[in-house]
């Protein structure tokens, strides 16, 4: 099968909240601490315990690019993403409007659109992040992952099940 | 740059508000933090100013270090006299309130003054305004929160609040932010309440740009890696702070009936595990929250799982809940400690006061010095869960006599309940202690004795001794970054050489704060961890400011002597019972009972202790009288005060 290329992964029961990954990607990008200036955002339902990291889904038939009207959005197979040719960018923010995430992103201080460029092939959030809530793997593997966690809740409950009829 | 912080003063009264830059050279003698806010506070507040009166002035801050790539840097401070003690009021909480300030452009507040009606101080990117908080007084800690976010119209926006505790005017209310973190000891949210000033609400986008951003983003992850490769650390970040209290009840380091045992029998039931299996839907590795920045994420999530607050959802229950609502009213139950910690970050008080204060008002009733006539008929019994939770709501709401009295705190009340109350009081300068027994730890002994705030384990513990580290480690540890040729000692229980691990404590904690960091990320309870030499660097990379290890010592030690000049100035006094470096006379009088052989039967031994204590006033350079020599301020550049720099 040919590469699928990296995807980031998000794994929002392991999301303690801490924002590290926000802080780390200022960092990497601008040099500069400033969470309204990082690709990922986690966001919070504090009363609840709820913490949900957001960041761009490099979508295959992304609206961000589609809606472009300078076609300064496209796919980089190679690292599997989606970027913005800034010589091409005009700054309308068109991207920022159609993404159906958030993930598109403008700065007030640069005046400039900005997404996940997923470092090149290093994100800094799953570098930093311990409890791997946010984790970069391939493609392919993510629904394998999935049905492995879920078979296994399913073969818990059956057990579960099967031990409460056994006491009946 | 994090240097290009700015400090505000802010005039309740009047509601005159002045920015202004912080100076380099004050930067340097003081960092930030903790550190600085003891400057101001000793310039900003006139001796002997009524702790609730509008005279008295409130410092918040964040560390020099504060939201910029350095680890777990979300510590906010919070500075004023104190309204429990009289003395130093400080309280350091986590979470995300001072790196969102520091995003708005701020690193300290100055509050003065008292306003008029019910307000909060909102900052944003640079500007500061005060705004109506009548509808938003009254409500509980995260309430309350709330309210504000939805009266700004952000769901962003972080803040700093003091609970129903605070404006009832429990001399030990915490300041709130989050779900659980919380400024407490030392009633810094009873001075909130005092001035009308419901919270400080932040919510900033300003640029904050790292000196050395390679290099500072590089370190970052080392330093991470040296602090979550720490085992002690590995457990808090899976099942919570729980642990310590169960490895400190088994071996019998806790206080258990005020001050009669110090150990709790039949405590399995508030074991972590146990935590983890009663309240199943939270709690366990998966379900651990941190404060910004932090990959320790010490705190665990629950919800209550049965009785009068089923479902309610909150954070902890952490060590000094399961002390104060477990352990010394000896109700080591689950639902009592999960129901009780649940209820203190709602009305926002110190738990480890409140718990204190039951407990002592518990032993109280048993010895008949105060019956059913005080508590309104409250069977105050030992082991009573329901008279627990009850105590929390009377005391919060200065309901009922007990209740208001209990409100005042320990030495107040001890005046008002009169007889032999007081030597009943376990306290230090006004504050109880935690939920710790310290009768077996000499050094832990005058850590409580010695520490600015009242009896305290945050100021200088050297918690570390409870290792038994080999003596080349514990000489490589205490003998840096300034030489230490003097005795050490391996045994948690000798009285030798504890004063200079104090004193090295003293100055590693007191560093710690000015920076704005936790203390998980120091040598606090794991023996690996960074310290004076890292920091140098994560200071160099983030702000570029060049330091080196003794520096930064040296400005531990002068915000330190600051602290003890504020406190001298508002009557310390060495032997006072009441506002001195003491220990009530059970430590001294009554052997522990239960516990471990190098536990049990032992007393801290008045004389030994004296002279430990003598010790330590020579490595702090004061006199015997606990005063800070001449030479010593001069040395430090701290001679002149209040010198009126910011």
């Amino acid at each position: 099968m040919e590469q699928m290329g990296k995807v980031l992964v998000v794994n929002q029961e392991k999301c303690t909240g801490c924002r590290l990954c926000e802080l780390v990607c200022a960092v990497k990008h601008d040099g500069i601490s400033n969470p309204a200036r990082s690709r990922i955002k986690v966001m919070k339902w504090e009363a609840e315990g709820l913490y949900i990291p957001m960041s761009c889904q490099q979508c295959q038939d992304a609206p961000c690019m589609n809606v472009c009207p300078v076609k300064a959005i496209s796919r980089d197979e190679d690292l599997a993403r989606v970027t913005v040719d800034y010589d091409k960018c005009i700054g309308c923010r068109s991207c920022v409007a159609v993404c159906p995430f958030g993930a598109m992103n403008f700065n007030v201080i640069d005046r400039k659109v900005f997404k996940c460029d997923l470092c090149d092939g290093d994100p800094q959030c799953v570098r930093f992040c311990d409890m791997k809530a946010v984790d970069y793997m391939d493609a392919d593997e993510v629904s394998i992952m999935k049905k492995r966690d879920a078979a296994a809740r399913l073969s818990r409950a059956g057990k579960e099940g099967a031990a409460l009829m056994a006491q009946l | 740059m994090p240097l290009d912080s700015k400090i505000a003063y802010i005039d309740l009264t009047t509601g005159d508000i002045q920015i202004k830059p912080i100076p380099l050279d004050v930067r340097k003698k003081f960092l930030g933090g903790r550190g600085l806010d003891a400057y101001l506070l000793y310039n900003h507040t006139k001796k002997g100013c009524d702790p609730i009166g509008p005279d008295n002035t409130l410092m918040v801050s964040g560390g020099l270090l504060c939201a910029t790539c350095a680890s777990a840097t979300a510590r906010t401070h919070v500075m004023a006299k104190s309204p429990l003690t009289g003395l130093l009021g400080s309280c350091n909480m986590g979470g995300f309130f001072a790196p969102e300030m520091a995003w708005a452009g701020f690193n300290h507040l100055v509050i003065k003054g008292k306003a008029k009606h019910p307000v909060y101080i909102y900052i944003h990117n640079g500007k500061i305004e005060i705004r109506d908080a009548r509808d938003v007084w009254g409500r509980s800690v995260t309430e309350a929160q709330w309210a504000i976010r939805d009266d700004l119209g952000d769901q962003e926006v972080k803040s700093m609040v003091c609970g129903p505790a605070g404006e009832n005017l429990v001399r030990y209310a915490n300041v709130m932010t989050g779900i659980k973190n919380a400024g407490g000891r030392t009633g810094m949210g009873c001075v909130m309440g005092s001035k009308n000033l419901k919270a400080v609400a932040a919510r900033g986008t300003m640029d904050i740009k790292i000196a050395h951003p390679v290099e500072a983003l590089e370190f970052n992850k080392r330093f991470i890696e040296q602090i979550t490769s720490a085992k002690v650390n590995q457990t808090q970040g899976t099942i919570g702070t729980p642990f310590i209290w169960g490895a400190t009840n088994s071996w019998g380091g806790i206080r258990c009936r005020n001050f009669q045992y110090n150990q709790c029998e039949y405590a399995d039931d508030m074991e972590p595990e146990r935590l983890d299996e009663i309240a199943t839907e939270t709690i366990g590795p998966y379900h651990m929250t941190g404060c910004f920045g932090c990959q320790v994420h010490c705190r665990a999530q629950y919800k209550i799982p049965f009785g009068p607050y089923a479902g309610k959802y909150d954070e902890g229950p952490e060590y000094t809940s399961q002390g104060a609502f477990g352990g010394e009213t000896d109700t080591p139950r689950a639902i009592t400690v999960l129901t009780g910690n649940h209820l203190v970050d709602q009305y926002g008080v110190d738990n480890l006061e409140i718990g204190s204060l039951i407990s002592w008002a518990m032993e109280l009733y048993e010895l008949g010095i105060i019956t059913n006539k005080e508590t309104d008929g409250l069977d105050l019994r030992w082991g009573n869960d329901d008279a627990v939770i009850e105590m929390i709501h009377r005391i919060c709401q200065r309901k009922g006599w007990l209740g208001d009295t209990l409100a005042d705190g320990g030495v107040p009340a001890s005046k008002k309940i009169g007889k032999n109350s007081f030597s009943y009081l376990i306290q230090v300068k006004g504050m109880s202690n935690l939920h710790s027994d310290e009768r077996a730890t000499p050094g832990l002994a005058l850590n409580i004795a010695l520490s600015s705030r009242g009896s305290d384990h945050l100021r200088s513990r050297p918690a570390i001794d409870l290792y038994h580290l080999p003596e080349p480690v514990m000489r490589k540890i205490y003998s840096s970054p300034v030489p230490y040729n003097g005795p050490l000692s391996s045994e948690h229980t000798e009285y030798i050489g504890k004063p200079w691990q104090v004193f090295w404590h003293e100055n590693c904690y007191m560093a710690v704060d000015c920076l704005g960091i936790c203390k998980y990320h120091t040598t606090f309870l794991g023996a690996t961890l960074p310290n004076f030499e890292d920091w140098v660097k994560v200071v160099y990379y983030n702000t570029g400011l060049q330091l080196t290890p003794q520096q930064i010592w040296e400005i531990a030690e002068r915000c330190n002597n600051m602290e003890r000049l504020f406190n001298l100035r508002e009557g310390l006094s060495k032997d006072d019972p009441e506002k001195g470096d003491v220990l009530n006379h059970r430590y001294h009088d009554e052997p522990t009972r239960r516990g471990a052989p190098d536990v049990v039967g032992r007393v801290i031994e008045k004389d030994k202790f004296l002279k430990m204590r003598s010790e330590i006033y020579v490595h702090k350079g004061w006199d015997e009288n606990g005063i800070p020599k001449p030479e010593t301020l001069k040395r430090l550049g701290i001679d002149n005060e209040p010198s009126h720099l910011v």
